[in-house]
């Protein structure tokens, strides 16, 4: 019998503790295929970010550390300069990213850092119950904006990869979605893009990824993803930014 | 042949941290300890190692996280307010149990200050600083050639009890300039082998670092891990320097700059038939309370000089049973206590104590 689909060597054999129709269990596969495809499995360091995916060094089958909040890019950073033969990549909610961590995030994309980061960006904060996140869509409802993200009160979404895109450092960054099984295998070439740049010294490589939070959407996973294919794109178009 | 060179205390501290195998700095500029910036950016790039200049001391911290984690000798400095800033990376590397040296050259505080030399931010680096419960080995010298002493005493400490450990210095340390013996740069540094870093699953399980520890009990069992290497370190790495003689009819408890001074003073009484001993702790956590109590047993009258509010003489206290009279001198805002005012406060403890007897 020939084997079609099994689980890839890089993700443990282990219970998940997502949500049903979280977004960040199909993103560590995703991560992990690509790690096997690519054979980096063994000089691979991943750095989590605090959020819902602090436990992403449970799921994945190579070295990991778990960053302060916000702090990846500057612990992947040193990380990389210390040991630049190996793959390092940061693995970040837009809490993380987007709103704590901006800073480190952009300096680390304005050095020009050959990094991988893996932006997942379900616009809220998942972890700590709901609330908006810096890139929540104008009148989404989430915890901190119970009649929806207004402009005059919470400000506009943020747009980070277009933010980016200015910066000399920056070598690759690409948006994409999990709405549908053509859109995952999308989101993983550009997973593979990402980590393929390193190898080859190419510089800071962002994918942002549009992952659905049913949970604090107060929506079906299937509304979820058809909601993010309607609206969120909208905000955030999908595809190549640089 | 001339065998001294001079340094200033900034400089010093990066080439003593270079010395002792420092592969790793990042810093942010900060008055006054902008030189140790300065020159590591310099010497680093000389020595093929790395040096970042970061967007903050938050990423400072970070990076050295990032460095130590890698398994190599990591170094950031700052000043009072960047090292607030660090105070959460300082916590997470003590969370993961992560070597890392961390100079402060203090100035004046609370908020922006001044850039003046003070000591004001000894409870924050003795305290653990940041939150939880940790601490931190805190050495302090209190000249040039000592930092050259220490520097490679605070990296060793680092990787042997795999913990941040603070250099505590102040602005004057930093900017003055003193000669340094050559012999001082011969530093032996002791490797510490670091099977625990993360450098990829090459033959090996994969492993993780990290200060989460949710499942009930997890964390009190780093906590009390933790603990019992505090206690360790507490038996085994007192440092304390004491200029004591039968003749001494006060005691002054100083560190860094403080005691530099002191150590004027002391002179200055000796010419006027007044013998004054001096206690100097070295390391500020762990704080040389058993050695202190031993050390003044025979004179019990102490006078405490800070360059700050009494912060330090919490601990005289802490260390003395009742019966010593403990008294106190200190300026703030980055002002020094004079030599003469010392000598003044000095002469009236003695002479209203000649009136109580
Ligand atoms: C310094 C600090 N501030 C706040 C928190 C609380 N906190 C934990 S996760 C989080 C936001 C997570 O949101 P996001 O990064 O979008 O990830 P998600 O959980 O949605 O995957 C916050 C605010 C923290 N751990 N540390």
């Amino acid at each position: 019998m020939k084997v079609l689909y099994k689980r890839p060597y890089a993700l443990n054999d282990i219970q998940t503790h997502y949500c049903s129709g979280c977004g960040h269990g199909i993103i560590h596969r995703l991560v992990a295929e690509v790690i096997d495809e690519l054979q980096i499995r063994e000089k691979t360091i991943a750095i989590a970010p605090v959020g819902c995916a602090v436990l992403a060094y449970d799921y994945w089958n190579f070295d990991t550390t778990e960053a302060a909040h916000g702090r990846p890019l500057a612990v992947a950073t040193a990380i990389k300069r210390v040991q630049p033969d190996k793959i390092v990549f940061t693995y970040q909610g837009d809490g993380d990213l987007a709103a704590i961590g901006t800073n480190e995030t952009i300096h680390a994309a304005c050095r020009g850092e050959n990094l991988t980061v893996v932006f997942v960006n379900n616009g809220v904060y998942g972890m700590t119950g709901g609330q908006m996140a810096p890139t929540t869509v104008l009148s989404q409802k989430t915890t901190t904006t119970l009649s929806g993200r207004e402009r005059s009160i919470h400000g506009y979404p943020l747009p980070l990869l277009e933010m980016l895109k200015v910066l000399e450092g920056v070598f690759y960054l690409e948006r994409r979605s999990l709405f549908s099984p053509s859109e995952v295998k999308k989101s993983k070439q550009a997973l593979l893009t990402a980590f393929q740049n390193q190898i080859e010294n190419k510089g800071f490589s962002m994918v942002e990824i549009l992952s659905p939070c049913p949970t604090y959407s107060k929506m079906k996973p299937v509304e979820n993803l058809k909601w993010i294919e309607k609206e969120v794109i909208k905000t955030y178009p999908l595809g190549r930014v640089k | 042949m001339n065998t001294r060179l001079l340094f200033s205390g900034n400089d010093a501290f990066g080439e003593a941290a270079i010395i002792s195998g420092c592969q790793f700095y990042a810093g942010y500029p900060i008055t006054p300890q902008n030189e140790l910036t300065q020159y590591m950016s310099r010497r680093m790039l000389e020595e093929g190692r790395i040096f970042i200049q970061s967007e903050s001391e938050l990423a400072s911290i970070n990076m050295v996280f990032g460095a130590s984690l890698s398994g190599v000798r990591a170094m950031t400095s700052s000043s009072s307010p960047g090292i607030s800033l660090m105070q959460e990376g300082i916590s997470y590397l003590a969370g993961c149990e992560l070597p890392a040296v961390v100079v402060n050259v203090m100035r004046g505080g609370p908020g922006l200050g001044n850039i003046d030399p003070s000591q004001a931010d000894y409870f924050q680096s003795t305290r653990g600083g940041g939150h939880g419960d940790y601490r931190t080995p805190v050495l302090a010298p209190e000249s040039v050639p000592e930092i050259f002493k220490l520097t490679p005493v605070a990296f060793e400490l680092a990787d042997k009890y795999r913990t941040p450990v603070i250099l505590l210095g102040d602005g004057m340390l930093g900017q003055m300039m003193e000669p340094v013996d050559r012999d001082l740069l011969n530093i032996k540094n002791k490797v510490y082998p670091k099977p625990w870093a993360l450098t990829g699953c090459l033959k090996r399980k994969p492993q993780s670092i990290k200060s989460l520890y949710l499942a009930t009990g997890a964390l009190e069992e780093l906590n009390l891990r933790l603990q019992e290497r505090y206690r360790r370190i507490e038996e085994q790495e007192v440092r304390f320097q004491s200029q004591i003689s039968s003749k001494d009819s006060l005691l002054i408890v100083a560190y860094g700059t403080m005691a530099r001074i002191a150590k004027g003073v002391i002179k200055a009484l000796k010419s006027e038939n007044i013998n004054v001993g001096l206690f100097r702790p070295v390391t500020l956590w762990p704080f040389p309370s058993k050695e202190l109590k031993n050390s003044a047993s025979g004179i019990k009258n102490i006078l405490v000089l800070e360059m700050s509010s009494p912060q330090m003489h919490e601990d005289v206290r802490l260390a003395l049973p009742s019966g010593f009279k403990i008294d106190f001198l200190g300026r703030m805002g980055g002002i020094i206590p004079s030599e003469d005012e010392i000598i003044e406060k000095i002469k009236k403890m003695l002479k209203s104590l000649r009136r109580v007897k």
